[in-house]
């Protein structure tokens, strides 16, 4: 089974809502308890379409409101993929909501108002969907309906996208521009009679078409232990497993690793998941590892291939995005959650602040708000094994927690 | 041939939810109702720890409106593997004055759980409580996440929550506080069918059509039982039926069904237009139901 994690962009009342709320409808992903509700509401709204929105729109709080203010997640599944669409506000208050749905996506959409064409918010969703490199970005313009399905209108909208690609910081991501109507279905599922000169896919043709392969992020493997575990039955006398998910690549029987930090070499003996031996271990499979040898590895270590280390720091330098409240202050401490490890770490130095709207840069910060994108170097009391963002998209990220509310205050993408 | 059966993504998000917990927290729990999400929440704690035992207890909160099936399922399920189970009971909280029972036709036990989930996460002092709750079950919940703290009054403040980046997952708390732990967020009903069907994972026999004594009303087919009040003018009729959800008798209607086997009834599910939920009363009371027993501190 494929699943693909799909993060949404998009301004208040571009139609996000309603782009996913057909989504749902067109492949009949809607049950007939929630059709019935949203009819409902949208009879006593007094409209004379169905307002799919009330698909996804959830808490009492957002309803009053009208908007959403968080990161819901829905899901689909057609014969060929499940779908997780992680949807994510708009607003510009909002960027660390966007950030964490991206982070753990593959594709994104991004929405455009074929009236409004590309605005300051637009480059925002852009920049963080470089910014946390995702391979497969989806330029919907939609309310074509409301622009008579223009298709000068629709150029003029992607030669602006265009211009704007020129400054992306990640230029191999793959970028796709389709002109649909959500409200009227145009181009979502089906294809529309409204645009006979786009002869591009649908929305769900070109979702359903991705290489799951190209899409994910291969790299070099790295197996963070995450629990030993130990059984001491009589069967299991000597068993000493290395419980953790394999990321970046495969691990096979007999391969020579170096467990980290202590730099001990052994061979990998047996690779289960669960209780069946495998010869490898792919990407992303939560196994347990064996080694030949007994060495000492606890929960936070890294398993490497010989002559594949990451790096091993005390220091390292990384863009990260805030995310809280209470401000962070050059000198201040948190703890960096790097994977299933933690460390205590000192902001060292704040180098800059980045507009996440590709205006420029604040070289003179000392000090970032709730959802600042800044240029950061961070001291630790112990190194960790880290890879660059660019190479690793798991190893070259983490968390910041506050120290004394234990909140995630933010995110981290080193450089 | 290649052997690929460990690389449902799914199943391996779930792992490693679960060995977060087991190194993350000291006193875990898994909430177990005897229902099929929780049979498979042992299913994917088992694989996650093989070969040693699960680290952690189950915990029931029985509100003693059971299917008497889903209980002689549990104790055999439990007694198999070797687990401990804990059980604390509704009918003591009523008994002590805690809590009172509703009255009326809608009455339910669902909803009096949260006061002795509470007083048994103080008990035990339980800092993480695993359950198997998804986030495609209800508006509601599809804000919720993995880790989902909750303060000293068991309270979810659905504005505050901690962004989850990545996989990883930030277990920090103080004392007092706990969290609930979803492993199956990201699973959809017929995700968790087809795991069973796939698994051969054992479930208790009324998730099978059988004959049944039932009811009619508002729709809906309700168990004809002492726990569920009845109209007289309510007819008792003899049905093919099976649950989709097995709760509490008071609240889990059942479906018109063939399907005698695992088999057909993943086809069923797989053919049917009507949700989950659907199928449960108490959230036919109102839309934001949910929404209201989450604060309250309900699963
Ligand atoms: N005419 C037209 N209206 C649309 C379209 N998509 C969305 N809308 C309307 O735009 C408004 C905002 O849509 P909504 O989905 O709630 O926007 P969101 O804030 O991005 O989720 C609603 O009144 C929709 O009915 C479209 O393709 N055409």
């Amino acid at each position: 089974m494929e699943v693909l994690k799909i993060a949404t962009a998009g301004s208040v009342d571009d139609g996000k809502s309603t782009l996913i709320g057909r989504l749902l409808y067109d492949t009949k992903s809607l049950t007939t308890d929630k059709l019935e509700a949203i009819e409902k509401t949208s009879k006593q709204k007094g409209y004379d379409y169905l307002d799919f929105s009330l698909a996804t729109d959830g808490l009492v709080a957002e309803r009053e409101q009208g908007i959403t203010i968080d990161v819901a997640h829905i899901y689909f599944s057609t014969a060929k993929k499940s779908y997780i669409i992680a949807d994510t506000p708009g607003h510009v208050e909002y960027t660390r909501n966007m950030v964490t749905g991206a982070s753990t996506s593959q594709a994104a959409i991004i929405l455009i108002d074929a009236r409004k064409g590309v605005i300051e918010q637009t480059n925002r969703h852009f920049f963080i969907n470089n910014l946390l490199r995702i391979k497969e970005v989806v330029v919907a313009v939609n309310k074509m309906d409301l622009v008579d399905f223009s298709e000068e209108k629709y150029n003029a909208i992607k030669s602006d996208f265009q211009t704007l690609m020129g400054k992306r910081d990640y230029q191999d991501q793959r970028i796709t521009f389709i002109p649909v109507s959500a409200l009227k279905g145009d181009n979502v599922v089906n294809k529309s009679n409204n645009t006979p000169w786009y002869t591009g896919e649908t929305l769900l043709e070109h979702l359903e078409a991705l290489d799951m392969a190209a899409v994910s992020n291969v790299g070099t493997p790295r197996f963070p232990v995450q629990y030993v575990i130990r059984p001491k039955t009589e069967e299991f006398h000597d068993f000493r497993g290395f419980a953790g998910k394999v990321y970046g690549g495969e691990l096979s029987v007999g391969d020579e690793v170096v467990a980290l930090p202590s730099q001990t070499k052994s061979r990998i003996k047996d690779i289960f998941f669960y209780d069946k031996k495998f010869q490898t271990a792919s990407r992303r499979s939560s196994v347990t590892i064996t080694l030949e040898d007994e060495i000492n590895v606890s929960r936070g270590d890294m398993l490497v291939k010989v002559g594949d280390l990451p790096t091993i720091e005390k220091e390292f330098t990384a863009t990260i995005s805030w995310m809280d409240s209470q401000q962070l202050n050059a000198g201040s401490k948190y703890v960096v959650q790097h994977g299933v490890n933690k460390v205590l770490a000192k902001v060292e130095k704040i180098h800059h602040k980045i507009h996440p709207d590709y205006s420029g840069i604040d070289e003179d910060t000392s000090a970032l708000g709730m959802n600042d994108i800044a240029q950061v170097t961070f001291k630790l009391n112990k190194p960790i094994f880290y890879d660059k963002f660019k190479n690793h998209r798991t190893n070259g990220s983490f968390i910041l927690l506050d120290t004394q509310s234990n909140n995630t205050v933010g995110a981290g993408f080193i450089s | 041939m290649k052997d690929t059966s460990h690389i449902n993504p799914l199943e391996n998000e779930a792992i490693y939810i679960f060995r977060e917990v087991a190194a993350q927290f000291e006193k875990p729990v898994l909430l177990f109702s005897g229902g099929k999400d929780s049979i498979t929440l042992v299913r994917l704690a088992q694989k996650a720890f093989w070969p040693a035992k699960i680290p952690f207890p189950l915990m029931h909160i029985d509100t003693g409106h059971n299917f008497p099936e889903t209980i002689e399922f549990r104790d055999r399920l439990v007694k198999e593997l070797g687990l401990e189970l804990i059980v604390r009971n509704v009918q003591d909280s009523i008994d002590a004055g805690k809590v009172k029972e509703e009255s009326g036709k809608y009455s339910s036990r669902n909803s009096l759980q949260t006061t002795t989930l509470l007083d048994a996460i103080e008990e035990f002092k339980f800092d993480a409580c695993i359950g198997g709750a998804r986030r495609d079950e209800e508006k509601a919940r599809a804000k919720e996440r993995i880790f989902s703290v909750r303060d000293d009054f068991g309270q979810w403040d659905e504005r505050n929550q901690r962004p989850e980046l990545f996989d990883m997952l930030n277990g920090q708390i103080e004392l007092g506080q706990n969290v609930r732990v979803f492993p199956i967020s990201n699973w959809t009903e017929l995700d968790v069918w087809s795991y069973i069907e796939k698994e051969e994972i054992e479930i208790p026999s009324i998730y099978f059509a059988h004959k049944r004594k039932v009811f009619l009303r508002d729709g809906l087919i309700w168990s004809h039982s002492d726990y569920v009040f009845q109209e007289d003018d309510e007819e008792v009729l003899e049905k093919m039926v099976r649950f989709r959800t097995v709760g509490d008798m008071s609240c889990t209607a059942a479906v018109f069904s063939e399907a005698t086997d695992i088999a057909s009834v993943v086809q069923e599910i797989r053919d049917s237009t009507i949700s989950e939920r659907g199928a449960r009363i108490d959230d036919k009371r109102s839309e934001a139901a949910m929404e209201k027993r989450k604060q309250q501190g309900y699963f």
